[in-house]
């Protein structure tokens, strides 16, 4: 469909959002991600029955491990679309860039910038 | 001009002669060509457009780039009209008497669709006499445009169609139903026309000497629905007769059966083996990665500045070659990307192009042919997610592409040799269901040379269709089903378990075995597929008295009346529709039900056309050919009266008869019917499969029906391989459409059958038992129960051949000991980790 969305975002494939690891969302905000969201099959209609509801218990959980160390737990989202939905998919990576922006740049990410060069 | 120089413009027409055993005939239709109807104003007012039009106008491939304009000024329109039925249903004006069957549907989805694309409101009108959304789950799509997303739905003809020159928008006159003339204007109209046999149909058909019907569709007999009236020749799709997808692939694998029937001996004699050299083990070798750059043409060169990528990759670790091409996937690329891998001694390989759904194979394959495994291939989609998206920044897309380029090279130098295991197939079949579907399935499979276990559950042959007495075309049910029965029980392949119930299942795709009881006796049946025919049976209603009043029936009740005692004595008949569909309990249409107050209508008239019948009905949906029995059931003088869900009729008992009550929607007015006979068009439903699921573990809709693996792609599939669909134990259906779907799933597990091979797929999870603490998390929450703990070898085992490959279990795993192959977590970390060391 060739729409237009914003050029930050990056895709990472995974089979299901069931295999996403709440270590794998920690990593991207520690290694200077400015945010991080998990785009999912829509609720109950899971090609693996359930991934994906694994996968928003898991957002939320990092949500609040990010709180605990002073981060906006925000920072990482879950999305859910079908397949066939892509300007719902548009409008999400828009959505999500902008509240990004509201929050600012990740205060991790001078530190991380650090570490990752040395 | 084509950029890749797919095309040779100046190839000229060349005749072949082929030698076949079978032909099949799927040369499907055109739109009709609304021009002729000029009351439409079709080819004279630009913002008149075909539905066809109309999804060019959607499309991102479209001349607006899939903007919603309109022709004449290239504005977005605010109000858009459909109207239904032009070229179809209509034997005054264009001949085609028939439904095509699809329109409605299509109507509908342009709606949605258009509703996505405007930037602000957009109101959609769907002008219809009938909705006619009678596929599986088609009711749940219509009622989502109606009611959640405010697409109208208008019951009126149209009278004409006029041009506001100032404007060019367009003026619609039409009658309502009660028989007002009203005006309504519009930005745009779109004509839903019809599906119609082309020219070039009707001369092949001449030159094969095929029988054509009336409107040019191919004759076939309702018992035969793939079969013309040549021997050798087969057909499918709308050629046969208008239908939608589903049924126009499911026909298409039914027509496969039929051909490939006549062909058993023929079956892999011309067929041509891939060559595979050995696998060449880089295990313990330093990665070595070339990258691939594609220009896709201008898609990706046009946008991303594809040299400096290319030079950036050069500057990654491990990257050893880097080269940029125009089209990475055309043939000579492949071979260059060869003789480099073989050259620079590559262990890993990178394309940096477009989508790894459309063609990770056909690169996995390049570097096969070079004894490369397979999974040392990495893809950045520097395409679909970056030039495309991004073509009005260039250089922030060059930016991206270099991103997505470092995480692909990060991440294939992670990656692992992987193999697919290889197991041998079982070459028995089991149906299960012995009606019409599933002895279609059975002799479809036994003349392919299969050996069948057919199960059914009671202790004769031939489910629901015992009950049903003739075809709306007039054929003999009995008569098939005796037929049927008796070919079956000759087949010396098929092998019929009556009184069987499933008591047990195990085994995979191939590998199947199932415990089967009759009786007392317990039996295990190993096959290497599986044919779901459970099918279905009538409602039984709650409504209208049926279970109080001998007055009310249901149709099939009606069938048995008419067929032992014939129409004498009965006055007067009222039939309701929609009984047990369409409502509250149940959303779907149940597609027969309709045909069958038509067939038993006309019935009633031919034996006793004194009798009055009414049919009390919320649209009329006689889909495809039928429509000529619903208009042949209107000239013998049955009478049709439209409700309205939230007014349904009521029906009282009296001493003169039923007493029901309906409000007439073109008179106006309150309407008392006085029946001999209130016969309820009673819905279908699915056979309870409680149990059988409960040990077989298929997925089952709400309804208690089974869910098919693609809708369109894959009709007869089920989700799990090996397995495989037919007749109503997939939704409500006809005879013939039961047929051609039995035949279907005959042809598909044949494809599976005739394969003395199969691979699993390599993407499974692997537990490292060393370290596993056997908290049994992973046993808990696998969807598919794979995951199991081995009390004698005191180990967690996961079977290759039935894990699906979701990785849950490696996610859930609180000691990382278990990985999914290619994605293992170093495998997506490497990922995460290359793209924020660039310092996003």
């Amino acid at each position: 469909m060739r729409l237009d969305y914003p050029v930050n975002v990056k895709i990472i494939r995974v089979p299901c959002t069931g295999k996403v690891d709440v270590m794998h969302l920690m990593r991207t905000i520690q290694m200077g991600a400015d945010g991080a969201y998990v785009v999912g099959c829509l609720e109950g209609s899971c090609h693996y029955k359930q991934g994906n509801l694994r996968a928003r218990e898991r957002v939320m959980h990092v949500q609040k491990l990010l709180e605990e160390v002073g981060l906006e737990g925000d920072r990482v989202r879950m999305y859910n679309l079908s397949s066939g939905e892509g300007p719902t998919f548009a409008a999400y990576a828009k959505e999500m860039t902008e509240h990004i922006k509201k929050l600012g740049p990740n205060p991790l990410k001078k530190w991380s910038t650090a570490t990752n060069k040395e | 001009m084509c950029v890749a120089k797919a095309i040779c413009y100046d190839d000229v027409e060349r005749e072949s002669t082929l030698t076949v055993g079978s032909i099949i005939l799927a040369s499907g239709s055109q739109g009709y060509d609304p021009s002729k109807l000029d009351f439409l104003g079709y080819g004279k007012y630009p913002n008149v457009v075909t539905s066809e039009e109309f999804e060019r106008i959607l499309s991102a491939s479209g001349p607006y780039r899939g903007h919603l304009c309109r022709p004449l000024d290239r504005e977005e329109p605010k109000k858009i009209a459909w109207l239904q039925c032009v070229g179809s249903r209509d034997t005054n004006k264009c001949g085609n008497g028939y439904c095509s069957s699809v329109c409605c549907m299509y109507a509908i989805k342009e709606a949605m669709i258009a509703k996505e694309h405007v930037h602000g409101e957009l109101d959609c009108v769907v002008f219809n006499m009938d909705i006619r959304s009678f596929g599986k789950d088609y009711e749940k799509y219509y009622l989502r445009a109606k009611d959640k997303d405010g697409v109208r739905f208008v019951k009126a003809r149209i009278h004409t169609i006029t041009e506001i020159p100032e404007t060019g928008d367009l003026s619609v006159r039409f009658v309502n139903e009660a028989g007002e003339i009203l005006e309504e204007i519009f930005n745009m109209v779109v004509l839903s026309v019809g599906l119609q046999i082309p020219e070039s149909s009707k001369v092949l058909a001449k030159q094969l000497g095929i029988e054509l019907n009336k409107y040019n569709f191919v004759t076939t007999d309702p018992f035969a629905p793939v079969i013309t009236s040549r021997p050798g020749v087969y057909t499918c799709g709308v050629f046969q007769g208008p239908k939608d997808i589903p049924s126009s692939v499911t026909e298409a694998s039914a027509a496969a059966c039929m051909a490939g029937g006549d062909l058993v001996d023929a079956r892999g004699t011309e067929t041509k083996a891939i060559e595979i050299p050995d696998q060449q083990d880089v295990a313990e070798q330093t990665p070595r990665i070339g990258v691939f750059v594609c220009n896709c043409g201008i898609n990706i060169g046009g946008v991303v500045n594809v040299p400096k990528v290319t030079e950036y990759a050069g500057t990654l670790p491990n990257v050893v070659f880097t080269d940029h091409n125009l089209f990475t996937c055309s043939q000579d690329t492949q071979d260059k990307i060869k003789e480099m891998i073989i050259e620079h001694k590559l262990n890993r390989v990178v394309v940096a192009s477009c989508s790894p759904k459309t063609h990770e194979q056909m690169f996995m394959e390049t570097l096969e042919a070079c004894g490369l495994n397979r999974y040392l291939f990495e893809m950045a989609n520097i395409r679909n997610q970056n030039s495309w998206i991004h073509s009005k920044s260039p250089e922030l897309a060059t930016q991206k592409a270099k991103d997505l380029v470092r995480m692909a090279v990060a991440r294939s130098a992670t990656l692992k040799q992987l193999n697919e295991k290889v197991i041998s197939v079982n070459k028995q079949a089991l149906v299960i269901g012995g009606g019409i579907a599933g002895m279609n399935a059975a002799l479809g499979l036994g003349r392919q040379g299969f050996k069948v276990f057919l199960l059914e559950k009671e202790s004769e042959l031939g489910g629901f269709s015992l009950k049903l007495h003739h075809t709306i075309e007039g054929k003999d049910v009995k008569a098939y089903v005796k037929e049927l029965i008796e070919q079956v029980r000759a087949n010396a392949n098929i092998e019929v378990i009556i009184n069987a119930r499933i008591t047990d299942f195990a085994g995979y795709k191939g590998n199947f075995t199932t415990e089967v009881a009759t009786g007392d006796q317990k039996q295990k049946l190993d096959h290497g597929i599986i044919i779901i025919a459970t099918g279905a049976k009538e409602y039984i209603p709650i409504e209208y008295s049926y279970n109080e009043d001998p007055r009310v029936v249901t149709q099939v009740q009606l069938g048995d009346i008419l067929e032992e005692k014939g129409a004498a004595g009965l006055d007067s008949v009222v039939m309701i529709q929609c009984v047990g569909s369409r409502n509250k309990e149940n959303e779907n249409c149940s597609r027969i039900c309709c045909q069958n107050a038509v067939k038993n209508g006309i019935a009633i008239k031919k034996l006793n056309p004194d009798t009055n019948v009414y049919v009390l009905y919320r649209d009329i949906r006689t889909y495809g050919l039928m429509e000529d029995y619903y208009t042949e059931a209107r000239n013998l003088g049955v009478i049709f009266i439209r409700f309205e869900e939230d007014n349904p009729p009521q029906v009282e008992p009296s001493s003169e008869g039923m007493i029901v009550k309906v409000k007439d929607h073109i008179l106006q007015k309150n309407l008392e019917i006085r029946a001999d006979l209130v016969t309820l068009s009673a819905g279908m439903v699915a056979e309870d499969t409680t149990e059988l699921c409960g040990i077989m573990k298929f997925n089952r809709n709400p309804e208690g029906f089974f869910i098919e693996a693609h809708v369109k792609l894959r009709p007869v599939d089920m989700p799990g391989e090996g397995i495989f669909l037919c007749g109503t134990a997939h939704g409500p259906k006809l005879i013939t459409e039961a047929i051609a779907q039995a035949q279907a799933a005959a042809s598909r597990a044949t494809t599976f059958l005739s394969k003395s091979h199969i691979k699993l797929s390599a993407i499974t999870a692997q537990v490292d038992t060393e370290h596993c603490v056997k908290c049994l998390t992973c046993v808990r929450s696998c969807p598919f129960e794979v995951p199991v703990f081995n009390t004698e070898k005191q180990v967690i085992e996961i079977d290759d051949a039935i894990c699906h490959g979701c990785g849950v279990c490696a996610s859930v795993c609180p000691r990382q000991t278990i990985q999914l192959n290619f994605y293992e977590d170093n495998q997506i970390t490497s990922k995460i980790d290359a793209l924020l060391a660039g310092g996003m």
